[in-house]
């Protein structure tokens, strides 16, 4: 154990190489994916927040669903999706991203954190003094102007609506096994490198991962804190 | 006096029940109109139709000769020209300050610090600038909320029971602003208000809603020294019983 951590921190100290790709893939892959997640999922938030229509409940049922779905079903689904057998594989079009690479993680983690991100977006704006949409236009709000009030008003509930899109996807090992494969200096993630190394044995390399990991969910999550305490402030 | 809303046969209902039902209202340009009338009465409902807010579920609302009926969208610009205080303040969360720029800065203008610290003077809440909105108390709060609308220069200001929670001095200080926008820049007022007295001392005509419906509106003197209908002398002495 405290072998483990030793090595762990020199490891990390040392600025191992495969340890920083890692790192960085991981980033990356879910960086992307929670940036797409957001675009998507606050103003679908917001629509199903603030918008009657029809086909509204089956929608925000529909987010529920997607809120609570177990992520490796996802992974499963988007594997066969891809794989060269599947409804969108076997279609063999450039902009479909092939199995076992970078950009299939995206599509699973888009598809785990957009309704996270929906469906936290949605109860947030709906928890606004409903007086506030008649205040603002009244002022002059037009009704973009007047969306965007609200989505300031709710934006620590938008803010945390992101955290926990980021919660889901960065700790997420099922889905990027299945569809990344867990490809060395590919498709190795945080999450299935720890899965990796602790089944070998390399528990100070394992360790190592997961203080890493351990420690960009808790700067991200500081950093989004001091985000919404500037917002208390006001 | 040119007429600058005019109202003909609107009705508001929510579901059966009809909460406004106004056969004929004219409102005219530059004039102060008081509105009195019971809790429940459709005073604040009025209100929400002047400032476009809900459309009339039948009839006709003309402002300066277009007329608004029930499925027709009111363009901002018209809407830009109202503005109204409504009887609960809903402040934005962020400085004095940036609430009473909102409405400037939702039409694009910036550089309008010089107009927010004179119309904060004018409400005398001029120390307050950066202080939170939320941490305001009642009154503080709706002093903002009158800054806030009439920084914009609306040609309609409407104010629903807007000194309910001050004390007297900041009532008078708030009437005293309110006669000057009407005397000054010509503003349109429709005031709500629980206060006879207050309709006296600002207004030029009075209307008297009850139960959705215009009993009478007639000029000030009038309304109060002889109004038409018994209710109306009956309200305003406090002895109508609903
Ligand atoms: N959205 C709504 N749905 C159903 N009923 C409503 C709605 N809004 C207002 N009402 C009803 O319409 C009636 C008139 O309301 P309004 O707010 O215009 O009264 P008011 O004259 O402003 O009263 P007060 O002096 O208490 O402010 C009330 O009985 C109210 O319950
Ligand atoms: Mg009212």
């Amino acid at each position: 154990m405290i072998d483990g951590f030793r090595e762990a921190f020199s490891l990390i100290i040392g600025g191992d190489s495969q340890l920083v790709e890692i790192v960085l893939l991981s980033l990356r892959v879910s960086g992307i994916a929670l940036f797409i997640s957001t675009v998507i999922g606050i103003p679908l938030g917001a629509l199903l927040g603030l918008a009657r229509f029809r086909g509204r409940r089956l929608s925000v049922a529909l987010v529920y669903t997607g809120m609570a779905f177990p992520p490796v079903v996802i992974g499963l689904f988007v594997y066969l999706m891809l794989s060269r057998s599947g409804v969108l594989g076997s279609l063999n079009l450039p902009w479909i991203p092939r199995l076992f690479t970078p950009e299939a993680m995206i599509v699973a983690q888009v598809i785990i954190a957009f309704p996270l991100v929906a469906g936290f977006t949605m109860a947030a704006v709906q928890g606004v003094d409903p007086a506030l949409r008649l205040q603002v236009q009244a002022l002059g709000a037009s009704r973009w102007q007047t969306t965007w009030a609200i989505l300031d008003e709710a934006r620590v509930g938008v803010i945390a609506a992101v955290v926990a899109g980021f919660g889901g996807i960065i700790s997420e090992v099922g889905a990027v096994m299945l569809v990344g494969g867990n490809i060395a200096n590919q498709t190795r993630v945080l999450t299935t490198a720890i899965v990796l190394e602790t089944n070998k044995g390399n528990f100070g390399l394992a360790m190592a991962l997961g203080v890493i990991l351990l420690s960009m969910a808790f700067t991200t999550n500081f950093i989004i804190l001091r985000l919404q305490g500037r917002s208390f402030d006001e | 006096m040119s007429v600058l809303y005019s109202l003909r046969d609107v009705t508001v209902r929510y579901g059966s029940r009809s909460v406004l039902a106004v056969n004929e209202l004219d409102i005219h340009a530059g004039e102060v109109l008081a509105i009195v009338g019971p809790s429940g009465a459709g005073k604040s409902t009025l209100l929400r139709l002047l400032n476009f807010l809900q459309p009339p579920t039948t009839g006709a609302l003309t402002f300066e000769g277009m007329t608004f009926s029930p499925g027709r969208d009111v363009p901002l610009a018209v809407r830009r020209r109202v503005t109204t205080v409504f009887q609960r303040p809903v402040l934005l969360k962020r400085t004095v300050e940036s609430n009473v720029a909102y409405g400037l800065r939702l039409r694009g203008q910036r550089d309008s610090a010089a107009a927010i610290d004179a119309t904060l003077e004018d409400v005398g809440l001029g120390g307050l600038a950066k202080q939170p909105a939320r941490t305001l108390s009642g009154g503080e709060a709706q002093r903002v909320a009158l800054a806030r609308a009439m920084i914009l220069r609306p040609d309609a200001l409407l104010l629903d029971e807007p000194t309910a929670n001050l004390d007297p001095y900041n009532v008078g200080l708030i009437e005293q602003i309110v006669a000057r926008l009407n005397r000054e820049h010509g503003t349109t007022i429709v005031l709500v208000t629980h206060n006879v007295y207050q309709a006296r001392r600002l207004a030029q005509r009075v209307l008297f809603l009850l139960d959705g419906r215009e009993i009478e509106v007639a000029d000030t003197h009038t309304f109060f020294e002889a109004p038409k209908d018994p209710r109306t002398g009956a309200f305003v002495r406090g002895e109508m019983v609903y």
